[in-house]
């Protein structure tokens, strides 16, 4: 028996791999470690199936800490200079971005291909951005040459990040988030400051799985108290990265990596809401005359979701046929869960992208059948 | 009837010159939670170490090889609305495929339980 490689982050690990603050917390809950995103990360302690289906219906904390945080300031506090540089280096609109409100952006090459996706929130001295693992230390490199040298980038190494996603999140996070305001003031991407068993918290009301959620970061070494506090209620798991990424794509949200890369530009990855409406007339971000050009024409190809037919899943890589033409590629796949049959995202061309649309993946020399479905598989129950 | 195992987590159990393979209960914990199974075609033929078999997780796909050589004599149809099975009944119910063994001479490179306990306990 031999199992195919279904998490390879393209050769980016460090060689070293790295121990996060929770590490001993995870292996004590049972979890089964393994390498991710350069870190000993958990992809499940009881079962990805039990785990996915309990974040549907309760709360699951989910470690997300491999994440980057970085924080971008400067001396002057937010000035125009640093909300300009800001925006010449991504596509976002900083005169709508309130305080506390963190919104979703892309880091973008020269020619319009996706760099990461990131999110970024005003805080009232400067930008708090959450980028992904695997990409930080990149991410990090990219925003120090688009940024001028008097815009400080500050990696909080030392944070650590949770996630709290389901139906019962709200109810478990309440008992504990103490604040001037209640935590029932942040709808979906809303956040603030609080307290966790005393401890500071920034707590944001979002995350990655299509649920009502949180995302909390707080310093590293209250990370175990914290996540010890979270799963002592009754609603509340601790969940693997394997769920988190079953989630994700019955969410319909791309994983950078997978579905996003420098090879997929913002119209075909289907990210038009994230180049904020003033920056698609002016441009002047990296890669706005491609992305641009791709508003006004459109793109050959699309990111959509594929539903099969029968129980066999198609995995990342597999080849998308309309008839005996080779259309696209498969960018997710796996096992519904949720809908008990197998889902997939891919690229396809996009006269092919309509909604039913007949398609057949290639795997392992079987040919499955699937049709285009609307995404999300699973509808979001964000808490707007 | 005596069982052997495989270092890829193979389990065969014989009888004769008919074979019952499966993947151990060690390898299915490994695997979580399979959604889906694709077994071999009765009457192929097969030798020692081929793919014949996959099963799929919700992570991932993993290959099965036969531990011998010979024809697929028949293949479990269970795992067809149950693939399951294979979680809760490994060393079972959840057997994959039967094989006539054109070669019993390969069963002696194959380990013992007490062999393949070891093996485990040192991964």
């Amino acid at each position: 028996m031999s199992e195919y490689p279904v998490t390879d982050e393209d050769g980016l690990e460090p060689i070293e791999i790295l121990t996060l603050p929770l590490d001993a917390w995870h292996r004590g809950k049972g979890g089964r470690m393994v390498e991710f995103a350069g870190y000993h990360m958990p992809v499940q302690y009881e079962g990805i199936m039990a785990e996915h289906l309990w974040t549907r219906e309760n709360a699951g904390l989910f470690d997300v800490s491999h994440m980057g945080q970085v924080y971008v300031s400067s001396d002057d506090g937010i000035t125009p200079a640093v909300e300009a540089a800001l925006e010449a280096a991504l596509p976002i609109d900083l005169a709508t971005l309130k305080i506390g409100a963190p919104r979703y952006s892309l880091l973008l090459d020269e020619e319009g291909g996706i760099l990461d996706d990131l999110m970024v929130t005003r805080w009232k001295t400067g930008f708090y951005l959450v980028v992904n693992g695997a990409t930080k230390w990149d991410d990090i490199g990219t925003l120090r040459e688009l940024l001028p040298d008097d815009v400080t980038i500050n990696h909080l190494e030392d944070n650590a990040l949770l996630a709290l996603q389901g139906p019962k999140a709200f109810a478990a996070l309440e008992r504990h988030a103490k604040s001037e305001y209640p935590l029932s003031a942040l709808t979906f991407m809303k956040g603030g400051q609080f307290t966790l068993g005393g401890v500071d918290a920034w707590i944001s009301r979002s995350g990655y799985t299509g649920e009502d959620g949180f995302e909390i970061a707080i310093p590293g070494e209250s990370a175990a108290m914290v996540a010890d506090l979270l799963c002592g209620e009754p609603e509340v798991k601790p969940i693997g990265l394997g769920a988190r990424d079953s989630l994700r794509l019955e969410a319909g949200l791309p994983l950078y990596g997978h579905d996003l890369s420098p090879e997929t530009s913002v119209i075909d990855a289907d990210l038009k809401f994230a180049v904020n409406k003033r920056r698609r007339t002016e441009g002047g971000f990296p890669g706005s005359d491609r992305v641009l050009k791709d508003f006004a024409e459109g793109t050959a190809r699309k990111r959509i979701g594929l539903v099969i037919e029968g129980r066999m899943a198609a995995r990342e890589g597999a080849k998308v046929f309309s008839g005996d033409q080779e259309v696209g590629i498969v960018t997710s796949g796996g096992f519904s869960p949720s809908l008990q049959q197998p889902i997939a995202m891919a690229y396809v061309d996009t006269a092919l992208t309509a909604e039913g649309t007949a398609l057949t993946i290639e795997m392992r020399g079987k040919q499955l059948p699937a049709k285009v479905a609307a995404m999300p598989f699973v509808p979001h129950r964000y808490h707007r | 009837m005596t069982r052997y195992f495989s270092e890829d987590h193979e389990w065969i159990e014989v009888e004769g010159d008919l074979g019952t393979v499966g993947i151990t209960d060690y390898a299915q914990g490994q695997l979580g939670d399979i959604t889906f199974v694709e077994v071999p075609a009765e009457g192929a033929s097969v030798s020692k170490g081929d793919s014949v078999s996959v099963v799929d997780s919700v992570k991932a796909a993993s290959d099965v090889y036969t531990p011998v050589s010979g024809t697929i004599a028949a293949v479990n149809e269970a795992l067809v609305d149950q693939p399951e099975l294979v979680n809760t009944e490994a060393e079972t119910g959840g057997w994959l495929f039967r094989v006539t063994l054109s070669d019993a001479a390969e069963l002696g490179t194959l380990m013992d339980e007490a062999a393949y306990k070891s093996y485990v306990d040192s991964l």
